[in-house]
């Protein structure tokens, strides 16, 4: 087990915005988080990654308990994380963007003295990734002027940049057209292969991206589990279909 | 090719000002210079880390006293020794104010290095016995590389060998500063200025580099306060006063802060700005605030992004 969260409880005042979610994901796994809004998507998410720390409950990350340890600890112990709403330097270059990622990876930004553009290590593994996820093209173009897509593209590609055991997307193709979706799905399945990434969870809300790359399905709704399995179980869960997908899944 | 060819183009022409300039004229270039040194620092912390203090003349100060306590106190006259005891005493005191500041931002941030910038002004303006207090301190003359340069009288002295150690000391500053800026600490310091939280999420410690940046710039703010007062001889508490930080953030603003020889040129155009303004005009302040509102409203990039223009448009946030 690489991630496992226990009994997870999140209190803001009178609200409770998770009560009592377990779960565990296995190396090798592509999990996917679906629910309505105001779930607990986001909050779970952000209990996962350490942001927030819980009221109650534990989560672990390769045996060891992360409640709260900030994203930075958490990205030394090889977790790292997109974000819903695209997340970039808008001042960097693509190429500067992935460097500062193999910086924090290699631990090198205390080298106050030191050529970034010596640093052979980091300039081969930012363009390495650049290459991975199609940005090679517009390396030296500043973040600001991609097209949302490709922003949404380096968001994520960042987060690689860290060479992590384990991913937490949230909404990965959110802003990106209907039509380059799967694209963007098959760059990143495909850099996760190459990368060598244990494992990868993600908050989606198309459900033709859940259904078509996730090993395994939760299905939030007000705060608690309402289903933990595979595509082919969920398609045929009528509770979560009516109450989370609020369709036919696709097939 | 064209930086490296405009840098030593600049380089020469320093080099030869007091050789063919009016001795005026070259006094002029040692505050600009002093000023460099220091804006080259407070624009790592604004340009580079995006916090703006607003209490920068609080380094300056410790600079310039450290050096006129040295001078007159203790008869270390040396100013390859005073030089590094002022960056050390403003690192004794960045380190608690940068821990301090830096866990907060924007106004907050501006606002805290303001008031620590205060309670050093009224420290100097109120502990007389110490400090001399509204009549400040004298600053003998520094002895430079390892003379005391008995047989020059002080117009000599300033525009000779002392605007020589300042042309060095500003050289070295920048070219320590070039390193920095293009090294992998200096990337992490972009990723703060433009999106903390997605810096963070990569593993860049927010407050650490933070705290980093304001040490090293309290470190160039007190160099650059030191190389300020010898030419006026004298240190009194408006070097420490809310109104010269506000000159500092003027320059930086002036020159330009999203480029690294942007504030170098804001020290420069102030310096003789001022000093023209000041000569024809009693209320030369009234036509510097003119100047900043327009610069802010209609060349947010300052002079060095007029000059850009020419290469692409300079994008600087309004928030």
């Amino acid at each position: 087990m690489i991630l496992e969260a226990q009994d997870l409880r999140k209190r803001y005042g009178a609200y409770v915005a998770l009560d009592g979610v377990s779960l565990a994901v296995r190396e090798g796994e592509f999990v996917s988080i679906i629910g309505p809004n105001g779930a607990g998507k986001s909050t779970l998410i952000n209990l996962l990654t350490g942001v927030l720390a819980p009221s109650e409950g534990r989560v672990r990350f390769k045996g060891r308990d992360i409640a709260g340890i900030g994203p930075v600890a958490l990205t030394r112990l090889g977790m790292a994380r997109s974000f819903q709403l695209v997340q970039i330097f808008p001042e960097l270059t693509v190429l500067e963007t992935l460097q500062a990622a193999a910086v924090s990876r290699l631990r090198r930004g205390a080298r106050l003295f030191a050529s970034l553009r010596g640093d052979r290590q980091v300039q081969s593994e930012a363009l390495e990734v650049a290459r991975l996820f199609g940005l090679a093209d517009r390396a030296h173009s500043p973040a600001r002027a991609l097209p949302q897509g490709d922003k949404k593209l380096l968001d994520v590609a960042s987060a690689f940049s860290l060479r992590p055991e384990i991913i937490l997307l949230d909404e990965p193709t959110s802003g990106v057209s209907t039509a380059d979706k799967h694209t963007v799905m098959e760059i990143l399945v495909g850099a996760a292969r190459r990368i060598g990434l244990k494992a990868i969870i993600q908050v989606e809300h198309d459900m033709d991206i859940v259904f078509g790359y996730s090993d395994r399905i939760i299905a939030l709704h007000q705060g608690k589990v309402l289903a933990d399995a595979a595509p082919a179980v969920i398609r045929a869960d009528a509770r979560v279909v009516d109450m989370v997908i609020g369709r036919r899944a696709p097939c | 090719m064209r930086t490296p060819l405009a840098l030593a183009t600049v380089g020469a022409a320093l080099l030869v000002v007091p050789l063919l300039a009016p001795a005026y004229y070259v006094t002029l270039m040692l505050p600009f210079m002093a000023y460099g040194v220091v804006l080259l620092g407070f624009n790592l912390l604004f340009g580079y880390t995006g916090l703006v203090s607003f209490g920068h003349a609080l380094f300056i100060g410790i600079g310039a006293y450290t050096g006129a306590v040295l001078t007159t106190k203790l008869g270390v006259r040396h100013m390859e020794l005073i030089l590094p005891a002022a960056a050390l005493a403003a690192a004794i005191v960045a380190a608690p104010v940068g821990a301090l500041c830096v866990r907060y931002v924007k106004i907050y941030f501006g606002m805290l290095t303001l008031a620590f910038g205060m309670v050093f002004y009224t420290f100097l303006l109120k502990f007389y016995r110490l400090t001399g207090g509204d009549e400040g301190m004298r600053m003998l003359r520094p002895y430079l590389f390892g003379s005391e340069w008995a047989g020059f009288n002080k117009t000599a002295y300033l525009v000779g060998p002392y605007y020589y150690f300042s042309l060095g000391v500003l050289a070295l500053a920048t070219l320590l500063m070039w390193r920095i800026v293009a090294s992998p600490f200096g990337l992490c310091l972009k990723t703060i200025r433009d999106n903390p939280l997605k810096a963070e999420s990569l593993g860049v410690s927010v407050p650490r580099y933070r705290w980093s940046a304001f040490m090293i710039s309290a470190v160039y703010g007190a160099v650059g306060g030191a190389l300020l007062a010898p030419p006026t001889g004298n240190v009194d508490p408006t070097l420490a006063y809310w109104t010269h930080s506000g000159n500092v953030v003027f320059m930086v603003l002036l020159g330009g802060f999203s480029s690294f020889f942007g504030p170098l040129l804001g020290a420069f155009a102030f310096i003789f700005l001022q000093d023209t303004v000041m000569s024809v005009f009693p209320y030369w302040r009234l036509i510097f605030g003119a100047i900043l509102a327009f610069i802010v409203i209609f060349a947010p990039g300052g002079l060095m992004g007029l000059f850009a223009r020419r290469r692409g448009p300079v994008e600087v946030s309004r928030e």
